[in-house]
């Protein structure tokens, strides 16, 4: 697979809410091993762009190209303050949720995606918590089962918003240089606020306050 | 009490009143899931305006409610995430809305309309034959609904956005859920009525909330709560005159203390975790 391949290209795109305008003419390319991190102020368009890749929202003008299958093409960490803690759900089903592309409306699961499911909370660390209910889970924890599910599918693009905000510094610490190893098999798009920490993994750095620009970023090498 | 079953008109009542008690034990289940009750509260009030202006032009006044509970449905569901006007508001000005054309087109008709009562509280004992099979016909494909697709619909419940992600039509699996929201409100308005719906849609999911972690065990033991609790008020509405509607109520408010006395003191250790 050659890693300078693209895999989504967003051409000119404009988007927003009801009629109202949040990015202008974006034009960005995520290739097969991209590294991008996106900052930029409050309001700016960080996650109005992240639902125009995924297909969330429809852009008003422009147009995104995708060189894949739809299919399992991303994985998707929502910010976690929209999570309902007392949801009654547990940690596995949660995890095999990211399954909803691969399985579709109506198909059970097999054996095999429980191990998958299982297999993934282990190399993540909470694999003790499998049978738990997600109320049950610190911050922390449950960015780890929802980076699970966001990876279960092996996705090509896993687009991740925020993704250690309520969460403590020693999730802080682990969860990026995660996110690198996992950069060796998939691209990664993260929004963070976190300025210092994104600039030291991220190969390519965006900052989107309607307009997207490229900022210049230190290479994964001289970290 | 077995005397009651040689009269048909209790049959009927029973056969309606356990369909119902499926139906609405199911869909409050997703309802409650997915912080929707509000949203049926307004669908339930909006379609006192269909039933009022089906009085005033002469046809069915369950059509007309039927109507306006999906079109109303619809609306909400088109403005749920709108920024500009938030869903709470959307769903206020068709609850108060659809109740003021509702009384408007009722003072406008000539004469005096007799069956008003038993549809703001409820009357299933006189549930029509029609109205019969329509309740058995939307819980065999309420209960078939809910088998194929509960782990969409628990998904979708769980985390909406994360699953359209998956570009899987979840948007249709959502249409086709409001429409069935919209046409269990309306059949259960001829059980308890447009004031007393939302205490079928959230009393027994309470319940089994109380006992139960995991939403395909809510959703069986809602659909059982409801039955036995709608079966027990319509014996003891039908025995002792009282309203059937509200008596239900009643004794889903009963189960409830006793269900939370039990968990309280632990007596049941079944339930999952």
């Amino acid at each position: 697979m050659d890693t300078s391949e693209p895999v989504l290209e967003l051409i000119d795109v404009s988007a927003g809410y009801d009629g109202e305008q949040v990015i202008e003419k974006v034009n960005l390319q995520i290739a097969n091993d991209d590294f991008i991190g996106i900052i930029g102020p409050n309001g700016g368009g960080k996650t109005t762009l992240l639902k125009v890749i995924i297909g969330l929202i429809t852009p008003y003008s422009g147009k995104i190209v995708y060189h894949a299958d739809l299919k399992n093409l991303f994985g998707y960490l929502p910010q976690n303050n929209f999570i309902d803690r007392n949801f009654p759900i547990n940690v596995r089903e949660t995890v095999l949720s990211g399954l909803l592309s691969e399985k579709g409306l109506n198909k059970f699961y097999t054996n095999d995606d429980y191990r998958r499911a299982d297999a993934l909370l282990e190399s993540y660390g909470v694999g003790s918590y499998s049978r738990r209910h997600i109320g049950e889970l610190s911050g922390g924890q449950l960015q780890r089962v929802l980076l699970c599910r966001a990876v279960i599918s092996s996705p090509r693009i896993l687009i991740l918003d925020e993704p250690t905000t309520f969460t403590d510094a020693d999730f802080e610490r682990d969860f990026f240089p995660i996110l690198q190893d996992l950069n060796k098999q998939l691209s990664i798009v993260v929004v963070s606020h976190d300025l210092e920490t994104i600039s030291s993994y991220a190969k390519t750095l965006v900052r989107v306050n309607r307009f997207l620009t490229y900022e210049p970023s230190k290479s994964v090498a001289d970290v | 009490m077995f005397d009651l079953f040689n009269y048909d008109f209790f049959v009927y009542a029973l056969i309606a009143t356990v369909s119902i008690g499926i139906i609405c034990g199911l869909t409050g289940t997703y309802i409650v899931a997915r912080r929707m009750v509000f949203m049926s509260g307004g669908i339930t009030h909006a379609s006192f305006g269909g039933l009022g202006l089906a009085y005033f032009m002469g046809l069915p006044p369950m059509a007309g409610a039927t109507f306006f509970a999906v079109i109303s449905a619809f609306i909400i569901q088109l403005f749920s995430g709108n920024k500009r006007v938030k869903e709470d508001s959307v769903i206020g000005i068709l609850w108060s809305t659809g109740m003021a054309i509702g009384v408007l087109f009722i003072y406008m008709t000539p004469g005096y309309a007799p069956n008003l009562m038993s549809y703001l509280f409820g009357n299933i004992l006189t549930v029509t034959s029609g109205q019969i099979t329509l309740a058995v016909l939307l819980c065999a494909a309420v209960i078939a609904f809910f088998a194929i697709f509960n782990r969409p619909l628990f998904y979708i419940a769980f985390d909406r956005e994360y699953s359209r992600s998956h570009h899987i039509g979840i948007n249709l699996l959502e249409t086709i859920t409001t429409l069935i929201i919209a046409l269990s409100i309306v059949l259960c308005m001829k059980l308890a009525g447009i004031i007393l719906v939302i205490s079928y849609l959230t009393i027994p999911q309470a319940i089994a909330g109380l006992f139960f972690k995991n939403f395909r065990s809510q959703l069986v033991a809602s659909a059982i709560v409801s039955c036995v609790g709608s079966v027990a008020g319509l014996f003891i509405s039908a025995g002792l005159n009282f309203p059937s509607g509200a008596t239900i109520v009643v004794c889903f408010l009963l189960i409830f203390a006793i269900a939370w006395f039990c968990k309280k003191i632990k007596i049941f250790k079944f339930y999952s975790k």
